[in-house]
């Protein structure tokens, strides 16, 4: 019987012995010798900082990663529970002083896992994608207890799937509803803008889609305000981040080939982001897999990013401010931190009218989501998520604005289990708040 | 492999979940920042000195040797299970038992990281001065038993200078405490500073009694580039001879600068051959003075430019260029040795051409940077193991740097212990006669060689 905790279950036969694109446990070999066990990662990893156990660390990860490259401990269920424990969130990298990539060794790692023992069960969800490669599968009209939701209304091949297998849910859990009608279903699949402006298609990914539509009518607002054209292509698939995260190789790549063919059958500008981790698996990870992957992955933009490149700071800013503003503060996405995206999302938070911003002690570590992680160690995860929530209580904000729709699950979630008052929202909808109405 | 029986008698004294034999554990434990790599046999996490106690007590009955281990991020050695048996670490240990704001003393648990136990008490006005490079992740119990430093050690002194008193469990398996939390006290022998630095060789620190100071209001952060190491170390000694102690005095030599240079884009003029990072710390109105009197003692001693930070994050930019030094090293060769030999302030500039001299002579590079206020300077030997000859000509510039350091009245390590990195060159320092001393101590208190055996001293 699976159960929480011990992932690592039930061999299947799909992703096992492929050959990857996605780069090897062995490639990482010299990364690893980098490690010089300085232990300076012990400062920053959010698991070890409710663990406190060295097998939860980077350092301890690295050095078993090393271990198993050369043969001295094989894939025992200690090494793959230790493996378990990782938010991927990128953390020790960004401070350890001879930058070794943790979280790629770990999901490369993970790879080998599923190659060696088959794939966990939340990786034999993602395989069942392959299947079913036909998005948009089928949603049913209404839904009952939460299990039921999740799996009736998410197609198969979704990443919310892959987070919330509906056997590991506690019942404690804040989650937001599964909507009756998804985003892309919604929207037409082209929106003009005016003549000059760019042309941008929008990668949704799936907490807009299946969860949080508001965000994704934001973003439409957002850039109609602009004037920019919008190119929703509704064969868009999951990014493939969650099939990362469970080491399913042929998975990623599979949903990378159909994002590749959705998302440049129409020429445009830039592919635009609002949820920080679709960002990471189109912007980074797709890099490994090829030059056109690479295109793609160098035209993703953050919708910050975006914005800002627009000139909208310097339009808001202009805007004269309210007289009674809102507190609120900003968390940094693991996803974006790490490739350096912090400054934009706050140049726009700065520069709303009604908004008072206040930076939080903190505002830079993971919330503790880490995907698929919180699902299978939602304890260790709601003692993260514990840490995040007592900052948002310090900063005396009333909201709390991120960029990326798991953040905002986990969040609020966090904030209730603290019984807080704070509401975590996106960016975008604060931004839309703040723009003159249609005419 | 340990008896089963001996690991079923640790469970039962800390728990089953608090002791493991599983491989991926004994991996975890088995490194330090020295990474050399020595498996135990077993990695127990008592959280009391009760448990620690009795666990001292079986190892005694059983022979097997006990390795204390904080965060395990030393230098030297000093948590490597070197010869298997059971690795005790206290990281579980990690409660601040007591802030006292009328007496100005903390109590605390080893295993509590040094900079939360700073910012603990800065959120009450006071100050926990020692800041070993590693306080994000060290603990105090690790600092207490290698006497750490840090750069604020020029003018608030080291970690043995802030412990008043600890709680200990001994080689044999008593709970004993030093000191108190009096500011005074000379009842029997002084075993709280026998302990510091002691490298878990004579106890377990299981209670740590902290002297605070009142936190200073402000700091000033002031950066100086001279055209030589010797105008760097004229300076050091000149602003010392004005009566001046700042809180940090750090140099880096040309090699080093070349590397930060080469690895961060940072802009200086060529000329610069030396940096010193200066910082004074009171009260507000007094630092413009202070800093602008350290300007002016100095400009007369070959600087090429000085850079003062007038605001908290242009001061946060000039330490950033301290803090990239070693990830910039790497730049140099993939290997390095970091000694930490320590000479009086003076010698410092001979110090640097003697390491320098050897530098040419074994073709290695050698790049220095440090503590010049204390004469603390560490020499990072670079080099790449991969090729043959390599590590032989490093150990013999070892060598050649740790006699220099004593030739100028120095000692061989300011602030990372002997461990068993630098336990073949003890001999070079120390007599025959203060050996015998030493290790008649350890005899006398662990006579069954259990507590970190072969650390200080090789068996």
């Amino acid at each position: 019987m699976p159960r929480p905790g011990d992932p690592w279950v039930a061999p299947t036969t799909a992703d096992n012995k492929i050959m990857s694109k996605l780069k090897d446990l062995e490639d990482y070999r010299e990364e690893i010798n980098q490690c010089v066990k300085c232990g300076a990662c012990r400062a920053h990893c959010p698991v070890f900082g409710a663990e406190k156990h060295e097998g939860r660390v980077a350092r301890g990860k690295v050095a078993l990663a090393g271990a198993v490259l050369d043969g001295e401990i094989g894939l025992e269920a200690k090494v793959l529970e230790d493996l378990s424990q990782c938010l991927l969130c990128g953390s020790c990298c960004a401070q350890c002083p001879n930058k070794v990539p943790t979280e790629e060794i770990v999901a490369a790692a993970r790879r080998r896992i599923a190659e060696e023992k088959g794939l966990s069960s939340f990786g034999k969800g993602v395989a069942a994608v392959l299947g079913r490669p036909k998005l948009m599968d089928l949603l049913a009209k209404t839904g009952g207890a939460l299990s039921n939701l999740l799996f009736k209304k998410v197609p198969e091949n979704s990443g919310l799937r892959l987070r919330f297998p509906a056997p590991y849910i506690d019942a404690d859990r804040t989650l937001p509803p599964i909507v009756a009608k998804p985003f892309r279903e919604r929207v037409p699949e082209v929106i003009e803008g005016k003549p000059g402006m760019p042309t941008v298609a929008f990668f949704t990914g799936c907490g807009i889609n299946y969860m949080y539509p508001a965000i994704g009518e934001a973003f439409l607002k957002a850039l109609k305000f602009l004037g920019v054209t919008v190119i929703i292509p509704k064969d868009q698939a999951c990014c493939g981040l969650p099939a990362v995260s469970a080491g399913a190789a042929k998975t990623v790549e599979d949903l990378a080939a159909l994002n590749l063919a959705a998302l440049t059958r129409r020429p445009v500008d830039y592919v635009v982001t609002a949820c920080a981790s679709c960002n990471a698996g189109i912007g980074k990870i797709y890099a490994d897999l090829g030059d056109d992957y690479q295109a793609l992955a160098a035209k993703t933009m953050d919708i910050f990013v975006f914005l800002v490149k627009q000139g909208l700071a310097e339009k808001l800013a202009a805007l004269p401010k309210a007289a009674n503003r809102t507190k609120v503060t900003y968390h940094d996405p693991c996803h974006l931190r790490t490739r350096g995206i912090t400054k934009e999302p706050r140049r726009i938070l700065q520069a709303l009218p009604q908004v008072e911003f206040v930076e939080m002690t903190g505002a830079g570590t993971c919330c503790g989501l880490g995907g698929t992680y919180s699902v299978y160690h939602y304890d260790t995860s709601k003692q993260i998520g514990a840490k995040k929530a007592a900052n948002i209580a310090a900063s005396g904000a009333e909201l709390v604005a991120t960029d990326c729709p798991g953040c905002i699950m986990q969040l609020q979630d966090s904030i209730n289990h603290a019984g807080g008052k704070a509401q975590a929202v996106h960016l975008l909808e604060l931004l839309v708040a703040a723009l003159p109405s249609e005419k | 492999m340990l008896d089963s029986r001996i690991i079923d008698q640790l469970r039962q004294i800390v728990g089953k979940d608090q002791v493991s034999t599983e491989k991926a554990d004994l991996i975890c434990y088995s490194y330090d920042a020295t990474q050399q790599k020595f498996l135990p046999d077993v990695v127990v996490h008592p959280q009391t000195s009760e448990q620690i106690s009795r666990i001292m007590r079986l190892a005694n009955t059983e022979k097997v040797p006990v390795f204390p281990r904080g965060a395990g991020s030393g230098f030297t050695g000093g948590s490597l299970p070197t010869k298997g048996g059971i690795v005790l670490t206290t990281e579980r240990m990690d409660k601040i038992l007591e802030i006292d704001e009328e007496n100005l003393v903390a109590v605390v648990q080893p295993g509590v990281v040094t900079e939360q136990f700073q910012l603990a008490v800065e959120k009450v006005g006071l100050f926990y001065p020692p800041d070993p490079a590693s306080l994000k992740f060290s603990t105090l119990g690790g600092n207490v038993a290698e006497c750490a430093g840090g750069p604020r050690c020029v003018k608030y002194g080291v970690t043995k200078d802030y412990i008043l008193g600890l709680e200990v469990v001994t080689p044999t398996g008593d709970i004993i405490t030093t000191g108190g939390p009096t500011m005074k006290g000379v009842v029997g022998y002084d075993l709280t500073k026998l302990l510091c630095g002691s490298e878990g060789t004579l106890g377990i620190v299981t209670r740590i009694v902290i002297k605070l100071l009142p936190l200073p209001e402000a700091k000033k952060t002031m950066l100086v580039l001279f055209g030589s190491i010797d105008g760097a170390a004229r300076a050091v000694s000149a602003i010392v001879r004005n009566k001046i102690i700042p809180t940090t005095l750090e140099f880096m030599d040309g090699r080093t600068l070349d590397c930060v240079k080469q690895a961060t884009g940072l802009q200086v003029p060529d000329a610069a051959r030396a940096v010193l990072i200066i910082e004074v710390d009171g009260d507000r109105e007094f630092l413009d003075k202070q800093a602008r009197k350290i300007a002016d003692i100095i400009q007369p001693l070959g600087v090429v430019e000085t850079r003062i930070a007038e605001t908290p994050e242009e001061s946060e930019a000039l330490w950033q260029i301290r803090r990239s030094v070693s990830a910039s090293l790497r730049k140099v060769n993939p290997d390095k040795y970091n000694e930490d030999i320590c000479v009086p302030r003076s010698k410092v500039p001979e110090m640097i051409r003697k390491v320098d001299e050897i530098s040419d002579r074994y073709g290695i590079p050698i790049v220095n940077f440090g503590h010049a206020g204390d004469g603390n300077i560490h020499v990072n030997i670079m080099i790449d193991k991969k090729i043959p000859g390599e590590q032989e000509k490093a150990e013999k510039a070892i060598k050649e740097v740790f006699e220099g350091a004593l030739a100028l009245g120095g000692t061989m390590s300011g602030e990372h212990g002997i461990g068993i990195a630098k336990a073949p060159y003890i001999p070079l320092e120390i007599t025959p006669e203060t050996a015998l001393y030493m290790k008649t101590l350890k005899k006398a208190l662990d006579p069954n060689n259990i507590l970190n055996p072969g650390k200080i001293f090789l068996d």
